[in-house]
């Protein structure tokens, strides 16, 4: 069954994008992968998010790294004040890494915590640090709703935008396992992506549907590229942007799933 | 926004569980703070800790989902009929149609610390959680989401928040936007955070760690208690003209200044406060009540008294209840709107346990001693680390 009469509200604008993935550094590189296989020649290792000072650059744990090269990203993608946006940060596990020294420290030696290290592991971090980056007061929100972490954090980008909100941030990222919480806890590399929302205006049109059932489609290239990231959940919308197909399937809970049918590829779509 | 009436709450704290132990004991002033007790080698402080969760095992047919968190989630969840009252809506709208958003700072990473603690080598060599505890969804954030949408069989859109110490405040902002747009017509919200390693030595690391019990305001304060609790609120669209009480009003807002600072001039605050009393519609002279933040650091407390004096007349009596609970941190949310809720419906207004001196930035609106009063509006600030600042405003329209 679909819930018809929300169907209106679950729309939303794609202004811009911004997009990480090992070996495909931004959203010009995803695109020309998705679309024909191309790979950069090179990549750098890791973002460098430029919000950041060089060196707070160097010392940010991956998961606030990513999301905040992303971000701005697509920020600038969109030609939008960062200040202006309201966002919401979507992580199925926080700091993969900060979670697994949290846990190890305890065991070990609990008074030697770095206190860095503690407030750098609330769920929220990178949605504090970019909006201390940006200069930005709007709302930010941190959720995670597992395999359906991304079709949520949409969900409420979307909501923002059905009750007043004009504009308005997504962000997704997942880090990779280590150490012992990596033997439970299964994902690899660093995946991050930014949607600037908008109510209206020019760009590719999302309109989303939430349905029973969990079949998703086959995973497209970037899918299959970056399978084993936690938040690779959120690539049938990212391939289906990249190569203008006109529906993405997203696990939104343990029944259900959100049907994403998009309108109108933006004209660089198809380079 | 429109008005979300409010069908029924529930916190669960050291005070006890359910709403009559909250308002019996806030009324006598009989705080829930004890010796710290819990782990290992427990530092010397403080802690609101509920008693009998020990004790209190998950159903079998929840036992995948079993810690101490979701163990509180469950023991708060069968309090003030909050379950009889999700089955009517069931009933009435369908399980599709109602959603869950729930926030938490530290989910059950209790669990995650108790298998590194117990983690074994194999015969392999290879160090690896206990069989009991490798189990993943009690090791990432959403197990509180999850455990309670297989708890309580809810289909509609469900979340985990996790913003630190604004986390459950923010959930009836989310789940009353749901409402808003039409997405679902009613929503379980609420929170809950328990005790663990992480947040003890946690916050004893960045030194916001007190000795003594905490005094919110107090001149001569020194740091916080730290402390769990569970706590739920059935949201459902109001219907025109209806009367009880009622979710009127959210503001949210970011310091950009600090992770675990607040901004001095309390600017987040200030903004949040205000958001709030302007989608309610009201301003701020017909507040009643405002549970504050009021963590007792040394930081918050100055920045969030001088932010109260700036937006509210003297009248307003407002004060943090942390003396009583502790930080309850992801769960301060719910636990202190339900103090604010049960302010409107008896009309106790609470005042600060074991403060005794005022602090010099204390406007007339901090209150230490306890007042009666028939209010229309209370109001609950909740701050978190990264300046994530949320306000709520409830009210009650009187029959």
């Amino acid at each position: 069954m679909s819930t018809g009469t929300a169907a209106n509200a679950l729309s939303a604008t794609v202004a811009g994008i911004g997009f990480w993935a090992d070996g495909l550094p931004d959203w010009a590189a995803a695109r020309a992968f998705a679309i024909d296989g191309t790979r950069p020649e090179s990549a750098p290792s890791r973002p460098s998010p430029q919000l950041l000072a060089p060196n707070e650059r160097r010392r940010a744990p991956g998961s606030v790294a990513v999301a905040l090269d992303v971000a701005q990203a697509a920020c600038r993608d969109a030609d939008i004040a960062p200040e202006t946006l309201p966002s919401v940060f979507a992580s199925t596990h926080g700091d993969l890494g900060i979670t697994d020294y949290m846990c190890d420290t305890l065991a070990t030696d609990p008074t030697a915590i770095s206190p860095t290290k503690f407030h750098n592991s609330v769920h929220n971090a990178a949605a504090g640090y970019w909006t201390i980056g940006t200069g930005c007061t709007e709302a930010t929100t941190a959720i995670s709703a597992y395999d359906a972490t991304f079709a949520q954090g949409l969900i409420e980008a979307m909501m923002q935008l059905a009750t007043g909100t004009p504009a308005v941030l997504l962000v997704a990222y997942d880090t990779a396992s280590t150490g012992l919480l990596g033997t439970v806890t299964h994902s690899e590399g660093l995946l991050g992506a930014a949607l600037v929302l908008t109510r209206d205006g020019a760009g590719p049109r999302l309109s989303a549907t939430l349905r029973d059932g969990t079949d998703l489609d086959l995973p497209g290239p970037l899918g299959i590229h970056a399978q084993a990231n936690a938040m690779a959940q959120m690539l049938p919308l990212f391939d289906a942007l990249a190569s203008g197909g006109a529906r993405a399937v997203l696990r939104a809970g343990p029944h259900r799933s959100l049907s994403v049918a998009i309108d109108g590829a933006r004209a660089d779509a198809h380079p | 926004m429109p008005a979300i009436a409010i069908r029924a709450f529930t916190a669960t704290t050291a005070l006890g569980r359910g709403n009559a132990a909250q308002a019996q004991a806030l009324r006598e002033r009989r705080g829930g703070l004890r010796r710290n007790d819990f782990g290992a080698t427990p530092l010397p402080t403080w802690i609101g800790r509920v008693d009998g969760v020990e004790d209190a095992p998950l159903p079998s047919a929840l036992s995948r989902w079993e810690c101490r968190n979701n163990r509180l989630a469950w023991l708060a969840l069968q309090q003030d009929g909050v379950q009889a009252t999700l089955d009517a809506l069931v009933g009435k709208y369908g399980a599709d149609r109602i959603a869950l958003v729930v926030g938490t700072s530290t989910s059950s990473i209790g669990a995650s610390e108790e298998a590194y603690a117990r983690a074994e080598a194999g015969d392999d060599g290879v160090r690896r959680f206990p069989d009991d505890l490798a189990r993943p969804i009690v090791h990432t954030p959403h197990s509180l989401g999850d455990f309670l949408q297989h708890a309580t069989g809810l289909r509609g859109p469900c979340i985990t928040v996790a913003t630190a110490c604004s986390s459950s405040a923010k959930v009836f902002a989310q789940a009353a936007r749901m409402i808003e747009a039409g997405l679902v017509d009613a929503a379980l919200v609420g929170g809950v955070d328990t005790l663990c390693g992480s947040v003890l030595f946690g916050f004893n690391a960045l030194g916001l760690v007190s000795t003594e019990r905490c005094r919110p305001f107090d001149a001569t304060r020194d740091g916080l208690s730290l402390g769990e609790a569970g706590g739920f609120a059935v949201l459902e669209r109001a219907a025109p003209g209806e009367t009880g009480l009622q979710l009127r009003g959210y503001g949210e807002s970011s310091d950009a200044h600090h992770m675990s600072a607040p901004h001095p001039e309390g600017l987040g605050a200030t903004l949040a406060m205000r958001g709030a009393l302007a989608r309610a519609g009201i301003e701020a002279a017909e507040v009643g009540y405002l549970n504050l933040h009021g963590t007792s650091t040394p930081a918050n407390d100055s920045v969030e008294a001088r932010a109260v004096d700036g937006l509210f007349p003297a009248s307003l009596h407002a004060s943090s209840t942390k003396g009583w609970t502790g930080h309850t941190l992801g769960a301060a949310g719910i636990v202190e709107s339900v103090v604010a809720l049960l302010a409107l419906e008896t009309g106790l207004l609470p005042g600060i346990l074991d403060s005794a001196v005022r602090d010099p930035a204390c406007g007339p609106q901090i209150r230490f001693d306890n007042a009666d009063a028939d209010i229309r509006y209370a109001m609950n600030n909740s701050f978190g680390f990264g300046g994530n600042n949320c306000s709520l405003v409830f009210g009650k329209v009187a029959a």
